[in-house]
């Protein structure tokens, strides 16, 4: 085995070092959008901001992993929810869900007793539920179902992104998807419709 | 048909607002929903929930966050 050239070991080193901050200018721009995620995944700005340095720190390091031409979002978040995990949220036993579940149609219905039909129609029926009473009711609901609603409603990844992030299969998306919606719902009239 | 109560239609509402309903069954809940004001001011009341829990849920970066991560620029495997 030959020693490289030093000319072409040099332009390796001078391609390495121009692929790599343009790996990180990629990153640093969707550092908002992560935090957004990041925000509603845990229960402070704090932890947020912590986890999202863990995450670019992680990347950073690791920043030869990341397939170019993939989903640099998704790749981040996958990253940022193991940190997640290995923050020992899960060590707590898995939450269970209540077993008795509202139905899709369940806040709506309580806001049409409360206001009647024709309010469905208007937007400010919606809001009049405060923001404050949405971020509540979020933060409620058991972090399994929460992640994938968090995901795909507030991070707009699709089924298939957040099946990737949270490795679990696209179905069980799917059904955490839906039924953390309804629990979403059941909070959001708890706390707003009483 | 109008105003009745439907549990056909409230099983399709997320799937029908994630679009990802069959041909069939899309073309199942437009039609249902184009006689019946009850289920179509729900699937009305959830598009705009959904778009409000969005916009409630969107928080900024905190201000120095961004420095901060500019600063692991350059953090190696090895470090």
């Amino acid at each position: 085995m030959s020693e490289p050239e030093p000319a072409t070991e040099a332009r390796r080193i001078a391609t390495e070092a121009r692929d790599r901050a343009r790996f990180e200018e990629e990153a640093l721009a969707l550092a908002d959008q992560v935090y957004r995620v990041a925000r509603r995944l845990v229960g402070s700005r704090e932890e947020a901001e912590d986890l999202v340095q863990e995450t670019y720190a992680r990347a950073f390091r690791s920043w030869r992993s990341f397939s170019p031409g993939t989903n640099m979002r998704a790749w981040l978040l996958r990253i940022l929810t193991n940190l997640n995990v290995d923050r020992g949220r899960r060590i707590q036993r898995t939450p269970q869900m209540q077993a008795l579940e509202e139905t899709d149609y369940y806040l709506a219905n309580k806001v049409a007793s409360a206001a009647g039909e024709e309010a469905l129609e208007q937007e400010v029926v919606v809001e009049r539920l405060s923001q404050d009473s949405v971020v509540n009711a979020l933060s409620e609901i058991p972090p399994q179902f929460r992640d994938v609603v968090v995901l795909v409603d507030i991070g707009d990844f699709t089924y298939a992104d957040a099946a990737q992030i949270l490795d679990v299969p696209i179905g069980t998306v799917m059904s955490r998807l839906h039924r953390g919606r309804r629990a979403l719902k059941q909070k959001l009239a708890e706390e707003a419709l009483p | 048909m109008s105003g009745e109560p439907c549990d056909r239609c409230e099983e399709l509402l997320q799937d029908f607002l994630d679009r990802t309903l069959t041909n069939e069954e899309w073309a199942e809940a437009e039609e249902h929903l184009t006689g019946c004001d009850y289920c179509r001011r729900r699937y009305r009341f959830e598009e705009t929930l959904r778009r409000y829990v969005k916009l409630s849920a969107a928080e900024r970066m905190p201000p120095g966050l961004m420095d901060k991560l500019e600063q692991l620029r350059g953090l190696d495997a090895t470090t």
